[in-house]
């Protein structure tokens, strides 16, 4: 006696109207995806559910990889038995034992019979499953109320379906509901989390990171790579633009005041992002800022930069505290390569007094002693684009020799 | 041939090798070099590293390679000791270690601390009742092994990790050299703060081992240069060594199943042995699944080895390490056993790859050997 399949549930969609079919088939298509190495899984779509047939495929396994899909509110295993009450009450039994985890607890069984020709009725049965649960497990009391676990107990005509433990999903909406949007990717710990989040909403991702070679290496963009990788679990392959920056960021080194020359970056940096977002029809930037972590993420300095573009920018970090932000990363697992201490084009020539309130207006004044257009379709043209699947070339070959 | 040694060294795996010849020509730059090549190596050697962590289901930064057991108990119990002599100079530990802990406790007694050695029963094992008595409020470091190497005898790791939950200053190293991939240990339950490990235990190459130190752990090195491996293992690292170690350890773990073959071989010949009269079995019943320690009572040990290598079969007086300079058993002794016994024991240990023809073909050699020896000696 095994578990057979895991019924899905997804409740924020359920509730959306006509375009629920659209989220549905979406859901399917992402599960699908996630699921792709698992060949002999079968996923069937009902009424406000899905039914994923696990077909000999790892229940853990599987399980694990449902957790990070966004959209999914929350899944259950389900036993299949025969029909007969012995097997029911054993599969009630292990599904119990299963859902508590050695714990004590409570439960309640909810049997429904579809099958009118089982010659027992519901009510009888509930009474039946738990007794027959209650006499094998000491630390189990019942709760009509609130219980631990809630059994329930499917009878139809080819066979009784029992689940009880409910794990929770990611929630949100599937990704690719959302619309699509452009991710500023650093490599620090923030940008990775903000993409997440906004994936968590729908938004198909694309990511644009800054490379500013010779003074940063080839460690920082593999860490950027990396990144990326970690969030295609959540969404799917991702593109990766890198933008070629060295000669705009010497060229405002050169040309502007030390101490708005983080702001100028960043206004040339939004330039950037948001001609390609513009080419790539996406209709939002995304980046990983929180009010007044550091000198460019003031309310003033983000009035000055964010002046440069009428493009929508989303901050899904902006009211976080760090802890808060640090909390996700881990979870989402893109911390300990976030935190890997190699140089990105925002450090590097970091003025010892950056302005809290730079003034956009005089910065626009310096701006003016310089081609910026040109600066941002030069880099715009030189963009490179990779599209990142979960795992390098490289990466493969030295899994083979593990 | 047919070896029975393996708790000395086991034969490394071909593809174990082939993945050390291939690192060490492809991935062979200074993974702290900060060209592409160093960022390969560096990048490989964290993905061994990452790897190790997921099978021993610890954290990443909690593994650090050392090129061995000895070094990695050394760095344990010295750095341990040194980083909290301050709070104390207490240590407990077991008569029946391995020489790697056994003479580092003797080297720290000289240096002034004071160390409490708990006996084994005759069952070859401790009781976590016995650390709960010892440990004081000095005492900084308890190391126990999980498995022991001469007997196979299976130390309470868990249950003294509980009774030190109550004493959470105190650290806890375990050698878990034999008992890697042979006797389940869940080091996070088990209240584990340093464990070690070695490579060619288990079918990887010498060189190469683990110590595993919990996160946040304070350890004074034993030497000093470079920030490698959390500044603990101070060296360029040996990215092929620790690719074969993480490779073996996965096929290793993935080969757990057939211990319980491996257990029966070995209660077999446990069986056959003790038709013997002058044979009594050592290892106690609950045992390690790969070794059978016995002795033959009123022979030479060294005799029966010899006999046996002319037949191509090896196996041991006691442990490799200690083997050259004493004709008794420390373990034994410390068990409690009379001289007869420790001064006359042999160990056999088997591997995943022993197989039940070469059990039988050394049973059949055994009976051949064991008249000749019998008359020499008799």
């Amino acid at each position: 006696m095994k578990y057979e399949m895991i019924l899905v549930r997804y409740a924020e969609m359920a509730i959306k109207g006509k375009n629920r079919k659209h989220f549905e088939k979406q859901l399917e298509q992402n599960i699908r995806r996630q699921l792709k190495d698992y060949a002999d899984v079968k996923i069937k779509r009902t009424f406000g559910r899905m039914y994923i047939e696990l077909n000999e495929e790892p229940l853990k396994e599987v399980c694990e990889l449902l957790k990070d899909i966004f959209g999914i509110s929350s899944f259950s295993p389900v036993v299949k038995t025969e029909l007969n009450e012995a097997a029911i009450a054993e599969a009630a039994l292990m599904v119990t034992r299963d859902s508590l985890n050695e714990k004590e607890g409570s439960f309640k069984v909810a049997v429904r019979r579809i099958n009118k020709k089982f010659p027992t009725g519901s009510q009888e049965m509930n009474q039946r499953i738990s007794k027959a649960v209650l006499i094998q497990m000491e630390n189990l009391s019942v709760d009509l109320h609130q219980p631990d676990v809630e059994l329930k107990v499917e009878i139809r005509e080819e066979a009784a379906y029992i689940s009880g433990g409910v794990i929770r999903g990611a929630g949100g909406l599937p990704v690719g509901t959302g619309g699509r949007a452009l991710l500023l990717l650093s490599g620090g710990i923030d940008s990775p989390v903000a993409g997440y989040l906004a994936m968590k909403r729908g938004v198909t991702l694309e990511a644009i990171h800054f490379h500013s070679p010779p003074y940063t290496n080839e460690r920082a963009l593999q860490k950027v790579e990396d990144l990326t990788n970690i969030l295609t679990r959540y969404g799917g392959k991702i593109k990766l633009h890198i933008v070629p920056f060295t000669e705009s960021q010497l060229a405002i080194h050169q040309q502007i005041p030390d101490n708005c020359e983080i702001t100028v970056m960043r206004r040339f940096m939004l330039r950037i992002a948001a001609e390609m977002a513009e080419q790539n029809n996406q209709k939002a930037l995304i980046t990983g800022e929180s009010l007044g972590q550091v000198a460019s993420q003031t309310l003033d300095s983000m009035y000055t930069i964010n002046s440069v573009t009428a493009m929508p920018v989303l901050r899904p970090l902006i009211t976080m505290d760090k802890m808060e932000v640090i909390e996700i990363a881990e979870k989402i697992n893109t911390y300990q390569t976030s935190i890997l201490p190699y140089e990105d084009c925002c450090t590097i020539f970091l003025p010892a007094d950056p302005k809290t309130k730079p003034n956009e207006k005089k910065v626009s004044y310096y701006e003016s002693f310089m081609d910026v257009d040109e600066y941002v379709n030069k880099a715009v043209e030189g963009i490179r684009t990779i599209e990142l699947t979960g795992k390098r070339e490289q990466d493969i070959e030295m899994e083979n020799l593990l | 041939m047919i070896y029975l040694d393996n708790s000395a060294t086991t034969k490394p795996w071909k593809s174990v090798l082939e993945t050390y010849t291939q690192v060490s020509e492809k991935y062979f730059a200074n993974p702290s070099s900060l060209h592409p090549l160093g960022a390969e190596a560096e990048r490989l050697l964290m993905q061994a590293r990452k790897q190790t962590a997921e099978l021993l289901k610890v954290a990443p930064e909690e593994v650090i390679f050392t090129s061995g057991a000895t070094e990695g108990n050394n760095i344990a119990i010295q750095g341990a000791v040194n980083a909290n002599k301050g709070r104390g100079r207490h240590i407990i530990t077991t008569a029946i270690e391995h020489p790697s802990v056994l003479r580092t406790m003797n080297h720290l007694e000289e240096r002034g601390f004071e160390v409490t050695y708990l006996f084994p029963d005759k069952e070859g094992r401790v009781k976590a009742s016995q650390v709960a008595e010892k440990v004081r409020k000095d005492t900084i470091l308890v190391s126990v092994m999980h498995v022991n190497n001469e007997t196979g005898s299976i130390q309470p790791i868990k249950e003294i990790g509980k009774v030190l939950t109550n004493h959470s200053k105190v650290l806890f190293h375990v050698d878990n050299v034999q008992g890697i991939g042979k006797v389940p240990l869940n080091i996070k339950n088990a209240g584990i703060d340093l464990l070690t490990i070695s490579g060619h235990k288990f079918h990887g190459v010498k060189g190469s081992g683990v110590l595993f130190a919990k996160r946040n752990i304070n350890l004074v090195p034993l030497y000093f240069g470079g920030t490698q491996e959390r500044a603990l293992r101070a060296g360029t690292e040996s990215t092929a060594g620790a690719a074969a170690l993480a490779k073996a350890l996965r096929m290793t773990l993935d080969r757990e199943p057939e211990n319980r073959n491996m257990k029966n071989r070995l209660e077999k010949l446990a069986s056959e042995l003790s038709k013997y009269n002058e044979i009594i079995i050592n290892s106690p019943v609950l045992r390690a699944p790969h070794i059978l320690n016995f002795s033959v009572i009123g022979r030479k040990p060294e005799s029966i080895v010899s006999a046996l290598a002319e037949k191509n079969i090896y196996v041991s007086t006691t442990s490799a390490c200690s083997s050259k300079d004493s004709e008794e058993s420390i373990v034994l002794k410390a068990m409690g056993l009379p001289e007869e016994r420790t001064t006359s024991s042999l160990r056999i240990s088997l591997s995943l790859d022993t197989t039940d023809k070469e059990i039988s073909d050394f049973l059949k050699s055994w009976k051949e050997i064991y008249y000749e020896v019998l008359k020499v000696g008799g």
